[in-house]
């Protein structure tokens, strides 16, 4: 092999701020041979999406600072001139971005956009280059594609717009694919059938990948090599099949440890180096907690390692989020709160829309219940409806013995402290004007029955309990990172000492290493305080994880539910076996099996139809 | 096509609700405010039975409800008034008769609309161009020296009111530079010409202080679609900067801008006063307020319910461009 397509060397990218220049990458080297693929893995912040931009020259005029060398296709990036730079982009190295909505342009049809790229790169017509449009369409399977072409985004699906914009990329025949986490928007069904496509075209055009993501699921099945990138370095690198059976670096390590596996209980990890490694991270983030402990507490007989040298007061005993094996479920008698046929319907005839559909379910006291569904499968109205945030069209909903789903406002407000929620944003759930304390104090002042010293002498107990500085009280939400803005919305939902706490994609916006630490929190709070939880998320793993018996949702309905080991090991619904085999796993070799088994069953399909 | 029609019998019945409470609200406060309209139409010389007389042919005599009542019977079947010596037939949009000059509203309106009209109309076109214009070249020529001066330009019109630049205007350009006549309103279709040489002062007046409004909006809107992501793909494709903000750019930032002109221009038809008076346009503005100060209650509810209409249309259009200009809008 002569030059490789794509050549970075001491890459440098600054971004100035009000408070000096912020350093995203750090001297950064690789290679990237024509028709290889690479995994750029990290966690937010690492600078592998500063790095992707940097390969197409993106941060020109964004007032970046970029030093190095960046070659790909035999453009040098940083000094080539305008129309140079045009003519890579897109032409030579395409890239895929996000989130498919907002990278397309509202205001013309899919196809018309897909065209006018092309005709950057190409002399060609109009109506050559709208040919050439639904060509590609059709290519990464847009049914109707002539017809769909002339559809807006907003009218696609996600997985569509996801495909969409690979078939913009694909349009100019480019030698190098940069995909930006191309799958982190999507349902989990819909990823395994963006990456498949992917791994299709690549196989079948020979052009070379890029793909950054936060996922190690999602790069241990499509590329050859693997860079791990942390504060804007390279940590490990190698290909990605000794990498991730045996990472060298103790970050990566880390990294996997914090993933959450399908195949139950993960074996214990907490060796010395990634407890020291992940210290240092967790302080430079501003996470006051032992993460150590929490990234190794899925084992279930960690001895509490650190929790002496900076013990927060909760970490007694490890948390143990990986208990789906042996756990049996309460007596029945233990039911908290029984739903009976709920179904939610929103707006009004013709339009009407059935969201949940007689869903029947049963929380225990002290218990855990999964809710697991794909976008759009209810699970939000259900958890919603289940602490009478949203009222029901029909169905009852008994709790402790007492049917709340029609009491008026008045006679619920007693219940209302019982009955608390989490939600996924951490970010737009804090109210951005109040200090974090006065926010977790607001449902004890509503109450009235402390005073006002009780009322702040609590909520510090609460930012203590959940792993915060009590003296972080008069702090703002933009103060904390993702994970510490969950730990305040945990604090607030127990300020009330409810006993029931409905968690909405509590940890779905959060890094792998910080989900793993709230899911940990999670569990130590309901052992201690004998909460029960209802957990939606759409992530499978995690739901295995924390859950004791977990539900299916699917269009409103609940397709299958029972122990976690009964629905995750002898799944009989032929919709969970599909989720459970569109999991990324982290093994490349069961990784491509999968595909293969996934491509059988597609064909299956086919040939059904 | 359900969403149009639909959205236009709702927008007529959300019209006529505006309207009513509009001049339901005027004739009570007109009711319940001191002074006697017919003391004032009659003069100062009348004698109390003169004034009596005077009150019974208005109908003032009649309880406040009655009186709104028979003028809303007007305006669907219209109206004969006696006038003590014969009668006068006011046909069927019958907003009454001035209690001052026994003039039928519809024919003042009638009357003073043309001059507001063309001062609304053409000061909106110039404070369009102006403004988007400047907002336009400022958002893109962010960070140099064009848009420290355009930024300063926009900020002084922002902050000047409306007479002082008036003031200004007439001063350098009809007393110092002799270049302008002094304004005097000209009709439209008397002389087209002079039409428009009279007006240009007013409309600059008007137009330099929305212009720098709207040059902000402009510039804030522009800037904000820049930054979103479908303007990063196509760059990240190789689209070049001047085809990105037209063909990518340009539509997302000037919706807003189409969403505020709209109501601005209502709002200009109920009468720049304040422009009005100080160019001598004879338009509505000026004739509300003589009319409020004389209680002349049937030419201030007529003058009011056309200014609640053109805004309410305005609205309605604004509405309507919205939805065409992004496809995603529902009508409703």
């Amino acid at each position: 092999m002569t030059t490789p397509l794509v050549e970075v060397a001491g890459l440098r990218i600054e971004f100035p701020t009000d408070g000096g220049s912020v350093r995203a990458v750090d001297g950064l080297d690789f290679t990237l041979g024509a028709g290889r693929a690479l995994g750029l893995v990290g966690e937010s912040g690492s600078g592998k999406s500063a790095t992707a931009y940097a390969l197409l020259g993106l941060h020109r005029g964004t007032g970046a600072r970029v030093s190095g060398t960046v070659r790909v296709a035999g453009t040098d990036v940083l000094a080539a001139d305008d129309a140079e730079l045009r003519r890579l982009r897109g032409g030579a190295a395409a890239m895929v971005f996000q989130d498919p909505l907002s990278a397309l342009d509202p205001y013309y049809a899919i196809g018309d956009q897909i065209a006018e790229v092309y005709r950057v790169h190409h002399r060609v017509s109009k109506s050559a280059a709208r040919a050439r449009a639904v060509e590609v369409l059709d290519r990464v399977g847009i049914a109707d594609a002539a017809r769909r072409s002339r559809s807006r985004p907003h009218e696609f699906s996600g997985g569509m717009r996801q495909r969409a914009l690979i078939a913009m990329a694909l349009a100019c025949e480019p030698r190098l694919l940069i995909a930006d986490e191309p799958t982190t928007a999507l349902d989990v069904t819909v990823q395994a059938q963006i990456l498949d496509l992917l791994h299709e075209l690549r196989a079948e055009t020979g052009m070379a990948l890029l793909l950054v993501t936060h996922d190690l699921g999602v790069v241990a099945g499509s590329v050859d090599d693997i860079l791990v990138m942390r504060d804007g370095t390279a940590v490990e690198r190698g290909p990605v099949a000794s990498v991730l059976d045996a990472p060298a670096a103790a970050y990566t390590r880390a990294l996997l440890t914090a993933v959450p596996r399908l195949d139950g209980p993960v074996p214990a990890a907490a060796d010395t180096d990634v407890e020291a490694e992940t210290e240092t991270d967790v302080e430079a983030d501003g996470e006051p907690e032992n993460a150590a402990a929490a990234l190794s507490g899925s084992a279930e007989d960690t001895p509490a390692v650190a929790a002496g040298a900076r013990a927060p007061s909760f970490v007694k005993d490890q948390p143990s989020p990986a208990r789906g094996a042996g756990r049996v479920p309460a007596a029945d008698d233990g039911a908290l709160l029984v739903a009976e046929g709920l179904r939610r319907e929103f707006g009004r005839g013709r339009h009407a829309f059935t969201a949940v559909d007689d869903v029947s379910l049963t929380v225990r006291a002290g218990e855990t219940l999964g809710v697991v569904g794909e976008s759009g499968s209810g699970k939000t109205t259900l958890g919603r409806m289940l602490v009478r945030l949203l009222d029901p069209t029909a169905g009852r909903v008994h709790y402790r013995g007492r049917d709340i789903a029609a009491l008026g406002e008045k006679a619920l407000r007693p219940l209302r402290r019982e009955l608390q929620m989490v939600f996924q944003d951490p970010v737009s759930s804090l109210n951005p004007r109040r200090s974090i304390g006065e926010s977790i104090a607001d449902p004890l002042r509503a109450e009235g029955r402390l005073t006002d010293a009780a009322v702040v002498a609590r909520v510090k107990d609460l930012l203590d309990r959940v792993g915060l500085d009590p003296d972080w009280y008069h702090r703002y939400p933009h103060e904390f990172s993702g994970g510490q803005r969950q730990r305040v919305g945990i604090a607030r939902a127990l300020a009330p000492e409810p006993k029931l706490i409905v968690c909405d994609e509590p940890v779905s916006a959060l890094d792998v290493t910080t989900q793993a630490q709230v899911v940990a929190l999670l569990g130590e709070l309901q052992r201690d305080l004998g909460l029960a939880l209802v957990f939606i998320a759409h992530d499978l793993a995690v739901v295995r994880q924390v859950s004791d018996r977990v539900a299916v949702m699917r269009g409103g309905r609940i397709v299958e539910s029972g122990t976690v080991d009964e629905v995750y090991d002898a799944p009989q619904d032929p919709y969970t076996k599909g989720l459970l085999a569109a999991v990324p796993v982290l093994d490349p070799a069961e990784a491509a099996g999968r595909r293969e088994s996934r491509r059988a069953l597609r064909d299956v399909m086919v040939t059904a139809h | 096509m359900t969403g149009l029609p639909a959205f236009l019998v709702r927008r007529f019945l959300q019209a006529v609700l505006v309207l009513l409470v509009l001049a339901a609200v005027l004739y009570a406060v007109f009711y319940i405010a001191p002074g006697d309209a017919a003391r004032l139409a009659c003069g100062p010389k009348c004698s109390t039975a003169q004034v009596a007389q005077i009150r019974g042919q208005m109908g003032l005599d009649d309880p406040v409800y009655l009186q709104f009542w028979h003028f809303l019977q007007g305006i669907v079947t219209g109206h004969t008034y006696s006038t003590g010596t014969g009668s006068l037939h006011c046909p069927a949009p019958c907003l009454g008769q001035s209690y001052r000059t026994g003039e039928l509203v519809t024919h003042l309106i009638a009357e003073k609309l043309p001059a507001t009209a063309s001062l609304a109309l053409g000061a909106m076109v110039l404070w369009l161009v102006i403004g988007v214009g400047t907002g336009l070249l400022s958002a893109l020529r962010r960070g140099g020296i064009t848009e420290r001066l355009l930024t300063g330009f926009t900020l002084v019109g922002v902050a000047t009111p409306v007479f002082i630049t008036g003031i200004l205007l007439l001063l350098v350009f009809c007393s110092w530079l002799q270049w302008l006549p002094y304004p005097s309103y000209v009709s439209l279709t008397d002389d087209p010409q002079q039409w428009a040489w009279n007006l240009l002062l007013p409309w600059l007046a008007l137009a330099l202080v929305e212009a720098a409004k709207y040059a902000r909006l402009t510039r804030s809107s522009m800037l904000e679609t820049l930054a979103e992501d479908h303007i990063r793909t196509f760059r990240a494709y190789g689209v070049g900067e001047g085809a990105v903000v037209r063909r990518h750019a340009l539509r997302g930032a000037l919706t807003p801008v189409i969403a505020l002109s709209a109501l601005d221009l209502g709002t200009m038809f109920g009468g720049a006063l304040l422009t009005e008076t100080l160019f001598g346009i004879p338009g509505l503005g000026q004739q509300l307020v003589q009319s409020v100060q004389l209680k002349d209650l049937p030419v201030v509810v007529g003058i009011v319910l056309v200014m609640g209409l053109a805004v309410v249309l305005a609205n309605a259009v604004a509405d309507v461009l919205y939805a065409l200009a992004d496809r995603r809008v529902v009508l409703a």
